[in-house]
């Protein structure tokens, strides 16, 4: 079948208005930098600069997380459950009302396609704070005894791979809980988070109840170090998450990380295969695949290979590569030049190391930061493109000949994320489903995502839950600590 | 005069007794400073054989039923009314209090396990949920167990400290490599012969005895380890940052006996699926 050409369909950007500069949103307020230092945001697409934002420094820090400090202890614990319940519920609703507007410039700033920021990004933003608002007065149901308690100040670090997304995730169970928040957003992806900070003066949330402040590592360290936070939320990297563990020690503070992954996609033999082709395509290129849970292994049973091959490439030529504004563009822009650097050399040692790389033929645009999707066959276990988290459209296929192996297969990494599972046999699921050391389990499908349900990874993809009832509880002293 | 024939007190590895490999034993003395035993003195290598035991085991237990793993908890609590004699008698050798005390403290240890034993097939319930998600999917969560724990147990309470950690570790699934008291070990090594007789999986839980700073940096960095309970050693910012390098799931504990303790170490594990025709 030939590929379908379409017209361009670009989404219009008047509906964003960016600012030129951007202050740190501290105490209900928009307030100049201590560090007098701005930095650029630019649109991974076009390489065009968006906007200037602030650097924020550790006098800052210090001055977002005493806001946060003042307004838990003068507003937001003397809050009523059900009226913190009703400022999450305008959150949501105006996140809604905005909600194209959020869409365009997340996937300006990302550079992620608008069908997948709006229909995905943005609607499950607001989804988690219309999920978690109902939460805040009946948290004495939710299995953690009939007194949980807030933390307090929660310092929270969120990726640039979903913005805003993140952000919900982060900040709606925490205020659900009656926790006040710092938090910062990625260095190359802070527009969202600022908008959202006038989502906040819109829904007349008090004062300080949540401060973005926007920065590099150097901010997210300050904010992890600051002696008067009472729990940190990291979602980025395992490397980061390791060095976050360490620097708690001290304080024994609880902490929320989710960290990387090398998802395995498991294709069995009896797997209804058209279905199979288009999860594994989702599983690892949706979002560029600048996903944690990624489908980023694919484990093929050998019988059925190189029939699989055929479909999946085939499938792959028909990916539309470009502006991520356009409405039919299936794979944006990669994040940011670095990231790009890294998937060139990791996939540049899939080729050293003996596997054969295989890129769908597409003409990618001139500007910006670009990678054609991309699959590498003959892959082993021992290869770098096995073992380590790419966070690119890169896909590594491995080949296994009785579940068995499978399994050994999926498990063998220091991650424990994501797992799909493809067959259509149901007893074969729930064997394969508790095998796998993941905290995620798709079978018969692959990234999806809900407020209702708990995600989080095994072993060093994290510690806690984040969504659904389980994901209150790391918002809440609970059971051990308490008394 | 019958001469008494005292008890060599020996490590508890993958279901048998052997001693250190080390060759080493240290002295433990009463509080008058009399002499009570010589148990051995665990290495690095003792250490990392028990996590190898404790690996192997896992698979077995953690895919034991849940009412398999309960009635087997119960026997432990069954094996160990039978012994409570021996266990007061240790407890008053060691600390010097009486032995109604002492037997407290026995009794208390057999209630932990039959509390225990029951809620090997409930805590699921309680704790996993279906999942009411925005479109056509099923979706459920359930606790599994981690994997191998690491426990270093209380200092003070001989045999109930250790329980207190230990009966929920292995409830939930998971098998444990558990440091005793230094200055109290023999409630441990013999809850070894308890737990030896009571149909628990060889390998499930491996009981050490020694010097607990020298075996704690060993439990806290070794990458076969999934979670450590630190309820018997003070300063533990340093084995935090050990720990770190797999991110292990580390915890103390306040409250002596919850549900919570069992769930500290599970990870929470959802399953989606498609619903259609």
């Amino acid at each position: 079948m030939n590929k379908f050409e379409y017209a361009p369909a670009p989404e219009s950007r008047s509906v964003v208005k960016i600012q030129k500069d951007y202050d740190l949103f501290i105490g209900g307020k928009f307030v100049s930098a201590n560090s007098n230092k701005r930095f650029t945001t630019i649109n991974p697409a076009t390489e065009e600069i968006l906007s200037k934002v602030s650097l924020a420094n550790g006098k800052d820090v210090d001055r977002a997380v005493k806001a946060a400090r003042t307004a838990l202890n003068k507003t937001w614990a003397k809050t009523k459950p059900k009226e913190r319940a009703k400022y999450l519920y305008r959150i949501a609703r105006i996140l809604q009302e905005r909600a194209r507007e959020f869409a365009v410039l997340e996937s300006l700033d990302n550079g992620k396609p608008i069908r997948e920021s709006r229909d995905v990004d943005i609607p499950l933003a607001a989804a988690h704070f219309f999920y978690h608002a109902g939460w805040a007065d009946k948290l004495e149901y939710a299995g953690f005894g009939d007194r949980p308690r807030p933390h307090g100040v929660v310092g929270q670090i969120i990726p640039w791979n979903f913005p805003l997304l993140m952000l919900s995730w982060k900040i709606a169970p925490a205020l659900a809980t009656g926790n006040t928040v710092v938090l910062k957003p990625a260095e190359t992806t802070p527009l969202t988070a600022l908008l959202f900070a006038e989502v906040c003066q819109q829904a007349e949330l008090p004062d300080g109840v949540v401060n973005i402040i926007t920065g590099d590592g150097s901010t997210g360290a300050a904010l992890v170090n600051h002696k008067d936070i009472d729990k940190v939320a990291f979602t980025g990297s395992t490397e980061v998450g390791k060095l976050i563990a360490c620097s708690i020690a001290e304080r024994g503070i609880p902490a929320t990380l989710e960290l990387g992954g090398k998802g395995a996609n498991i294709v069995f033999d009896d797997a209804p295969i058209d279905e199979a082709v288009e999860g594994i395509v989702n599983g690892i290129f949706f979002n560029q695949g600048h996903v944690c849970c990624a489908g980023s292994r694919l484990l093929l049973q050998e019988n059925i290979a190189d029939e699989f091959l055929i479909r999946l490439k085939d499938r792959m030529t028909k990916i539309r590569v470009g502006d991520p504004l356009d409405k039919n563009t299936d794979l944006g822009a990669i994040n940011s030049s670095a990231q790009l650097a890294k998937i060139k050399e990791i996939s540049d040692s899939g080729d050293k190391e003996g596997a054969t790389l295989w890129s769908a033929p597409c003409s990618l645009p001139a500007k910006g930061f670009w990678y054609p999707p991309t699959i590498f066959t003959g892959v082993t276990q021992a290869h770098r493109i096995a073992r380590e988290e790419i966070f690119g459209p890169v896909l590594s296929i491995l080949t296994f000949r009785t579940p068995r192996e499978a399994i050994e297969k999926a498990n063998n990494t220091p991650y424990g994320l994501s797992a799909g599972i493809w067959t259509e046999k149901g007893s074969k699921i729930l064997w394969a489903a508790q095998q796998l050391k993941a905290g995620v389990i798709w079978a018969n499908t692959f990234n999806k995502f809900d407020p209702a349900s708990p995600f989080g990874g095994y072993k060093e993809s994290g510690w806690g839950r984040e969504g659904g009832r389980h994901g209150l509880g790391a918002y809440l002293k609970i059971g051990k600590g308490a008394k | 005069m019958r001469l008494d024939v005292k008890k060599t007190y020996k490590l508890f590895i993958g279901g048998a007794f052997p001693r250190s490999e080390s060759g080493r034993s240290y002295e433990i003395k009463n509080k008058r400073g009399q002499f009570i035993a010589n148990p051995a003195q665990a290495s690095r290598k003792d250490l990392r054989d028990a996590v190898l035991a404790a690996k192997n085991a896992h698979p077995g237990w953690s895919g034991a039923t849940a009412f398999n793993r309960g009635q087997i908890l119960y026997r432990i609590a069954e094996m160990l009314e039978g012994r409570t004699s021996q266990f007061v008698d240790e407890i008053v050798a060691t600390t010097g209090v009486t032995s109604s005390v002492a037997k407290q403290e026995v009794s208390a240890a057999i209630d932990r396990w039959v509390w225990y034993a029951g809620w090997c097939d409930k805590i699921t319930s309680v704790s996993g949920n279906n999942n009411p998600i925005a479109g056509p999917y099923y979706n459920f969560t359930i606790p599994e167990s981690l994997g191998v724990i690491g426990i270093v147990a209380e200092e003070k309470d001989s045999l109930i400290g250790l329980v207190r950690s230990l009966a929920p570790i292995i409830a939930g699934g998971n098998t444990s490599v558990l440091i005793a008291s230094q200055s109290r070990p023999l409630a441990a090594v013999t809850l070894a012969e308890v737990l030896a007789t009571s149909d628990l999986p060889a390998g499930v839980v491996n009981i050490l005895t020694g010097i607990k700073t020298e075996l704690a940096p060993w439990l806290a960095s070794h990458m076969e380890i999934d979670g450590l309970d630190l309820s018997g050693i003070d300063s533990i910012a340093e084995l935090r940052v050990s720990g770190a390098e797999n991110l292990k799931r580390i915890h103390t504990f306040e409250k002596d006996v919850s549900p919570e303790r069992i769930l500290a170490f599970m990870e929470y594990k959802t399953i989606w699926h498609p619903v259609g025709i």
